[in-house]
């Protein structure tokens, strides 16, 4: 009786209800998206890259030089030299090396020249080896490994020719299309910037390269397939390389004769180390966006309790009604109560769903756009406490009117 | 006795100096049906939630159907309300969103009354009342003046209380409806043998009762002495 009271009232006055679960929605939709996203940008990120000890660039910034090498986010400041690679791969604690080239892209999708020991060694998410949904690593000089994304939205297949493009724009002009590339493997999808990836080898780059000079393409000379592979493609600079050590000891040893090499500047950065440095400078962002969407929950609860203070004026009568069939005060003052909580539920089950209907559809944007993938689980635990606190918090935004409710019955 | 007063008097908080009820003393015997009659702002309000239990005082003693209301504890009050005494008013007898049987269900709710045996009182008292089965799921705000009293009595009479307590409970209606009305409620309160105070300023009304009292012979308070 006392929830179909509840309910039938809330009927009654469905309009202000109505826009007191939409304003209670929006707040939820924020809050739990905030979170959930926070979440999954972190753990995406965290996910990138694994059993890769030390990331080694020109001389930079760390965050800068995480970012370009496996983000492939902003541009590199400088290349390393080839000799420089050599040198410290061979070092007695290196257990496996992994050059990287970048700068140039085919449809907006990040080309990246490496050796075939990147498929094998490179790993993400916790010790998760590359695979290979079709095909297998490149071996020829324009041989090319799509990132399964890459070969999903572009519906590329095995056999198939792409021209790459010079520089990283989204539109380039000036294209290699004299040296057209043939796709002979694809990656299975593993959430991380792979997926947005062209793999050639570092001898592909250098090929397309060839006759360039100072950025463009000097005209009338061109070299033909046969020609390349006779030539000798080994590159003179790199843009990063990736170590793996053989032991976990020697890491920061390796890291300051890297930092201190006196024949070229070089930066050496754990990425782990940093990755949580990029936390930091994210963290004060991210409170900023977990207090706007506290503000917009502290105002859709205010809103609920002034919505039912002022109803509790307008069922005066019924308050007394109530009182003369024998109802005690403690009834008004968990009807108010109830009322307050089965408008916060539908709140969360709506704010759930639409967030739901959100990330399914945001998904592929996310990913295309930002290279953020986004889980559309929101049942997670932390998200369960968010909800449990906006019932908490309604309980006690709505004990100003069910006081007044409470106090009305008591006095009469 | 049904109702008992010794000594009675009340004043409101918000004005202690001002006694709005000072009964030296009154009864009504168990069964009998009294109609009051006073003018507005005459305190009958008042004298009711004492009687029904709303309202609680220090100052005298205040028994009804044998039990002293001005030594109970607030809850044992609201619950001694609930199963011993119904009341109907003028108006805003009904929780308008609700349809009739939920209505009289909430007050044997109350009362904490078993349901089966609920259902089959709603039924009957509602056919006694003229509430057809169609009009009983209909939310009360729906249904006429007279049909929301009836409903009001039915209401009140769900959990067979000793005592109904009535404050204009016709006043809303017209000449015909009224008769009826007084008809049906005289019935009624005869065949359960229930106690009547029924307040009006409409002595026409008194025709139905036999022991008819001023209520400023009862309450002597804003009297000159």
């Amino acid at each position: 009786m006392f929830m179909r009271l509840a309910c039938k009232s809330l009927l009654n006055r469905r309009g202000s209800v109505v826009l007191t679960v939409l304003a209670l929605t929006v707040s939820i939709v924020v809050l739990l998206g905030v979170e959930h996203v926070r979440q999954q940008a972190r753990d995406s990120f965290g996910n990138t890259v694994s059993g890769v000890d030390l990331i080694v660039g020109a001389r930079t910034g760390s965050l800068n030089l995480l970012l370009y090498s496996v983000f492939h986010m902003g541009s590199p400041t400088n290349n390393i030299s080839w000799k420089s690679y050599q040198h410290i791969a061979s070092g007695k604690h290196v257990a496996w090396a992994v050059p990287i080239a970048l700068g140039d892209s085919y449809q907006g999708y990040r080309v990246m020249g490496t050796t075939p020991d990147y498929f094998t060694h490179f790993s993400y998410g916790g010790k998760r080896k590359l695979q290979f949904a079709s095909g297998k690593a490149f071996s020829g000089v324009l041989d090319v490994v799509l990132g399964s994304e890459v070969a999903r939205k572009l519906s590329h297949k095995l056999g198939d020719q792409v021209v790459l493009a010079h520089g990283i724009a989204n539109t380039s002009f000036s294209l290699h299309d004299d040296k057209p590339f043939k796709v002979v493997g694809i990656l299975a999808p593993t959430g991380t910037p792979v997926d947005q990836t062209v793999h050639v080898s570092l001898q592909g780059i250098e090929a397309i390269h060839i006759d360039w000079q100072r950025g463009v393409k000097v005209p009338g000379s061109t070299v033909s397939a046969e020609q390349l592979a006779k030539m000798d493609l080994q590159p003179k600079s790199i843009t990063a390389f990736m170590l793996s050590l053989n032991s976990k000891m020697a890491t920061f040893r390796l890291q300051r004769e890297i930092n201190n090499y006196s024949r070229e500047p070089l930066t050496a950065i754990l990425p782990g180390v940093a990755l949580s440095e990029l936390w930091q400078m994210m963290a004060t962002f991210e409170h900023t966006l977990r207090l706007i969407s506290a503000c917009i929950l502290v105002s859709a609860l205010l809103g609920l309790s002034a919505m039912l203070l002022a109803s509790i004026r307008e069922r005066e009568h019924e308050i007394q009604l109530l009182r003369v069939i024998g109802a005690p005060p403690m009834f008004l003052f968990l009807l108010i109560e109830l009322e307050a909580l089965l408008i916060s539920f539908a709140a969360i089950a709506l704010g759930t769903s639409l967030l739901y209907a959100v990330l399914v559809l945001a998904k592929d944007l996310l990913a295309s756009e930002f290279g953020l993938h986004i889980s559309t689980n929101i049942g997670s635990e932390s998200n369960a406490y968010l909800a449990l606190l906006m019932i908490l918090s309604t309980i006690i935004a709505a004990a100003i009117p069910s006081l007044k409710a409470y106090k009305n019955a008591r006095l009469k | 006795m049904a109702i008992h007063l010794q000594n009675v008097s009340f004043a409101y908080p918000q004005a202690p100096q001002k006694k709005v009820l000072d009964i030296p003393h009154w009864s009504v015997a168990p069964g009998e049906q009294v109609f009051v009659h006073g003018p507005s702002g005459g305190g009958k309000s008042t004298l009711l939630n004492l009687l029904s239990g709303i309202l609680q005082t220090d100052h005298g003693e205040v028994s009804v159907l044998g039990e002293r209301l001005d030594q109970m504890s607030n809850r044992r009050r609201d619950r001694f309300r609930a199963n011993h005494i119904g009341c109907v008013f003028q108006q805003f007898n009904l929780i308008p969103y609700l349809d009739a049987i939920d209505n009289i269900r909430l007050a044997a709710h109350f009362a904490a009354s078993k349901q089966a045996a609920v259902e089959h009182q709603t039924d009957e008292l509602l056919s006694a009342l003229g509430i057809a089965p169609p009009e009983r799921h209909k939310p009360t705000a729906q249904l006429s003046i007279g049909q929301q009293q009836r409903v009001a009595i039915a209401r009140a009479l769900i959990n067979k209380p000793q005592l109904l307590i009535a404050d204009e409970p016709s006043s809303s209606l017209d000449q015909e409806n009224r008769d009826s009305f007084m008809a049906l409620l005289m019935s009624l309160v005869k065949e359960h043998q229930i106690t009547l105070l029924f307040v009006s300023h409409d002595l026409a009304l008194s025709q139905h009762f036999r022991r008819i009292e001023a209520l400023s012979d009862i309450n002597t308070a804003g009297r000159m002495h």
